[in-house]
């Protein structure tokens, strides 16, 4: 099917999205038949939309940055930071809103460090954001003293993202609904969009067509910070707390999901929306194993699969568009 | 001794071969001429086993074969120069040479054999100047294309492919390269040259083939007697010669640029020169004689000390502010340098001006593709269809689109380096007419082309540049050819 519709070559993005769908569907039906009388539930479902939550908002983030060229290893340890920023008690004291400013400016001012050393450095990006991983999570557990820090009696308004629910959806599915949506313009809208594929796809000619690739190359990471500030209050409205363990590997299962929604690790290709589906490819294994009551191990094993096999056919597809 | 018969091949959409016949005599220079698309790319792709043809047999010295991949193409003699250049930039000069074919011991590499050989291939080459230990990235455009053939004559092979050699070569260095095949043709070796510029066809090659769109128009045409009208229009269907527009005899205008004592360290020195509205000012010199470099530094993109002013205005180092003060650069290398390959052809119009289509960083797609789509029937851009993907898309066609980028914004100053390259016949005429058009709009022009013919028939004033500095300035129609030759190559030739 892929090589039909590829054919027309505008519309092959819809086609690798085709088999995304088709993917989860399957998922779906395995999750009907094995646990016919859990799996179907609204609660299940809104389980699976809360648990995707938070590292979705992440891989929005980074979506931005791998089709700019670049990757961002740092994103779990950033958002364990602002997590812990925004709880200490300090910071509590001023109550929910600033708390969550706190989270936002934390982990868009450790994006921007990222981004300074990437493009005015000129660091490899691997390499920056892997110093960044290292340093965050240590300071991290340097600020909350390797303790959790629950959140304190007249904060619970951070909380109610999670408990409070319209139309039996908590808010912070909207809130990660809402970030995908304005990610999605972003990226296919605007210019700053246009100007990411183009710094991604060819540096040089992004550079000699006028476009500031420096500047644009430390704002995809600032966004990424940013994004990794918003999923720091989920993660808080989630577990009430923040932790130097919050996010412990939640790079990986972005970039998973970036790389498993057809967005090339080279840069200049890729899009929200596939990114958004891997992602949920990866929650809904998750929830099928949980309550098929199987082994967390098997779990992995599972996943690592699904990557290669993703990026095998993506390979095929690939090569017959090349053609 | 090579015979292709009847090939065709067919991708998706399209029937890129439809039956074409090719008969290569060992020992001669084989043209194979044709527009861009006419399929010789997919041709020697078939031969080189890069693509297996749906019909049609080739034989090799009384056998058939069917090259399955690139590999088993060398093995069974066949060795293809490609026009777009396949070396790693991370690996030395003597490993791209002999890159898949290394001199080994129990597995590893002999690396002194590897570098002698390497420079043995490089000094038949005429380049011993070349070190095989430097990395390839940091080598010129034409440097490279000298190791591309060193790896090509690297597989003792019975027929050479060379698509494009010339193409990023100056002049003396295309002697060089005749030098080379004719040696070749003596050993028996049959070359299949392609290239556009005829000239060339005339003085190296022996018989001539002529496609046009997928089939074999002609056969073994005689190189050398063959009229240029007679092949011009079996290539187009209509009569096109190698015209330049007409000046507009019109006095040019105000100052645009003004360069004052632009010097690069060991790249080129003390270079100064002005440019005004509506005239084209050409640079002429050898590869490598700074003529790029100098408009590299004009647009920011490489450091230099000395003054760029634009309409009297300082301008600062920086290609962003380059383009804000109303410059463009339509680059050297097309690919590399210009295109995004993945995107549409809107997108690759409208990435020199993006701001012009966005209200608070909002991207009007409509405007965007109305205004693309208009330009792309201005230009006659094919196949026109703004939306296709640039990189399906002739070389021809793709610089109309990287010179469409520069017409939306009302430029001042348009910095053209090779915008010929790889681009046949019938498109360079179309292109000559739209950079005339741009000068007569009130657009300063400052080209740079390795063919004299070229910036002497486009230009109206020329700068003769050798070895980074200015040795001649004047009207474009008080000089010709072989002064200018006479010029650049006095004392670098030898």
């Amino acid at each position: 099917m892929n090589g039909v519709l590829s054919l027309t070559g505008r519309r092959f993005g819809e086609a690798r999205h085709l088999g995304l769908v088709i993917a989860l569907v399957l998922l779906a039906v395995v999750g009907l038949v094995t646990v016919p009388e859990n799996f179907a539930t609204a609660s299940n479902l809104v389980s699976i939309l809360s648990l995707a939550a938070t590292i979705g908002v992440i891989t929005v983030g980074m979506t931005f940055v791998i089709i700019g060229g670049g990757i961002d290893l740092s994103v779990g340890a950033i958002m364990a930071l602002a997590s812990v920023w925004a709880t200490t008690l300090a910071t509590q004291a001023f109550g929910p809103f600033i708390m969550a400013v706190c989270a936002i400016l934390v982990g868009t001012g450790a994006g921007l460090v990222n981004g300074l050393l990437i493009a005015y450095g000129r660091m490899v990006p691997f390499i920056a954001t892997l110093a960044m991983l290292v340093a965050a999570r240590g300071l991290a557990q340097r600020m909350s003293d390797r303790k959790t820090q629950l959140i304190q009696q007249g904060n619970e308004a951070i909380v109610a993202l999670s408990t409070t629910r319209v139309l039996g959806i908590p808010l912070l599915v909207y809130i990660f609904a809402l970030v995908v949506a304005v990610g999605w313009i972003v990226l296919n809208r605007t210019t700053f969009g246009r100007r990411t594929y183009a710094v991604g796809g060819n540096p040089e000619a992004a550079r000699l067509a006028g476009i500031d690739v420096r500047r644009h190359t430390m704002l995809l990471y600032a966004l990424s910070g940013f994004c990794c500030g918003v999923a720091a209050i989920l993660i808080m409205a989630r577990t009430t707390t923040g932790s130097s363990t919050h996010g412990d590997l939640y790079e990986l299962d972005a970039i998973a999901a970036v790389i498993i929604g057809g967005t090339l690790l080279t840069g200049g290709r890729g899009t929200i929306i596939g990114s958004i589906l891997g992602l949920l490819i990866f929650t809904l294994i998750t929830n099928l194993f949980i309550l098929n009551g199987l082994n967390t191990s098997d779990q992995l094993v599972a996943k690592g699969l699904i990557i290669v096999v993703a990026v095998l056919l993506q390979r095929r597809n690939l090569k017959e568009r090349a053609t | 001794m090579l015979i292709m018969s009847g090939i065709v091949k067919q991708f998706p959409g399209v029937r890129a071969l439809d039956g074409v016949d090719l008969d290569v005599r060992a020992g001669e220079v084989h043209c194979l001429l044709g527009q861009n698309g006419a399929g010789k790319s997919t041709l020697i792709k078939v031969l080189a086993g890069v693509h297996q043809p749906d019909e049609g047999t080739i034989e090799l010295n009384g056998e058939a074969i069917r090259p399955s991949s690139p590999v088993d193409a060398i093995r069974l003699g066949v060795a293809t120069m490609y026009q777009e250049l396949d070396l790693v930039d991370g690996l030395s000069v003597a490993e791209n040479i002999l890159l898949g074919h290394e001199p080994t011991r129990l597995g590893f590499t002999r690396r002194r054999a590897l570098r002698s050989t390497a420079t043995e291939i490089l000094t038949r080459l005429g380049h011993g100047e070349i070190k095989p230990s430097t990395e390839v990235g940091r080598l010129s455009p034409a440097a490279k294309q000298v190791v591309s053939m060193a790896r090509a004559l690297s597989h003792e092979a019975r027929v050479i492919v060379m698509d494009e050699p010339s193409a990023a070569l100056a002049h003396d260095e295309v002697a060089n390269l005749f030098r080379i095949i004719r040696e070749l043709t003596s050993q028996d070796v049959a070359v299949v040259y392609i290239s556009h510029r005829l000239e060339e066809i005339r003085e190296i090659g022996d018989r001539v083939t002529v496609l046009k769109d997928g089939r074999t128009v002609a056969v073994g045409l005689p190189a050398r007697d063959t009229p240029t009208s007679q092949v011009v229009s079996l290539m187009t269907g209509r009569n096109v010669e190698y015209v330049f527009p007409p000046r507009s005899g019109v006095a040019p205008g105000a100052e645009v640029l003004r360069v004052e004592n632009l010097t690069a360290p060991g790249v080129f020195t003390d270079i100064s020169f002005a440019v005004r509205a509506g005239e084209i000012v050409g640079l002429a010199g050898l590869v490598g004689s700074g003529r790029s470099e100098i408009l590299e530094a004009v647009y920011g993109a490489r450091r230099a000390s000395g003054r760029v002013l634009l309409e009297g205005a300082s301008v600062s180092r920086s290609t962003t502010k380059a383009v804000r003060h109303g410059m463009g650069l339509a680059p050297e290398e097309r690919k590399a340098q210009a295109l995004l390959l993945d995107q549409s052809v809107t997108a690759n119009i409208t990435l020199g001006s993006l701001s012009r289509y966005a209200r608070f960083g909002w991207l009007d797609r409509a405007r965007e593709d109305v205004e693309a789509r208009q330009l792309v029937e201005t230009l006659d851009i094919r196949p026109p269809d703004p939306q296709r993907p640039i990189k399906t898309l002739s070389g021809g066609n793709q610089q109309k689109a990287v010179l469409a980028r520069w017409l939306l914004n009302g430029r001042k100053l348009l910095l053209l380096d090779e915008p010929t390259r790889g681009v046949d016949v019938g498109a360079r005429a179309e292109l000559y007419a739209v950079i005339r058009k741009l000068a007569d709009d009130g657009i300063g022009v400052l080209l740079v082309s390795s063919e004299v013919p070229e910036v002497l028939g486009l230009a109206d004033r020329v700068l003769v540049i050798r070895e980074g500095r200015v040795i001649h300035e004047g009207a474009a129609t008080d000089l010709d050819e072989h002064a200018v030759l006479d010029m650049i190559m006095e004392g670098s030739a030898a």
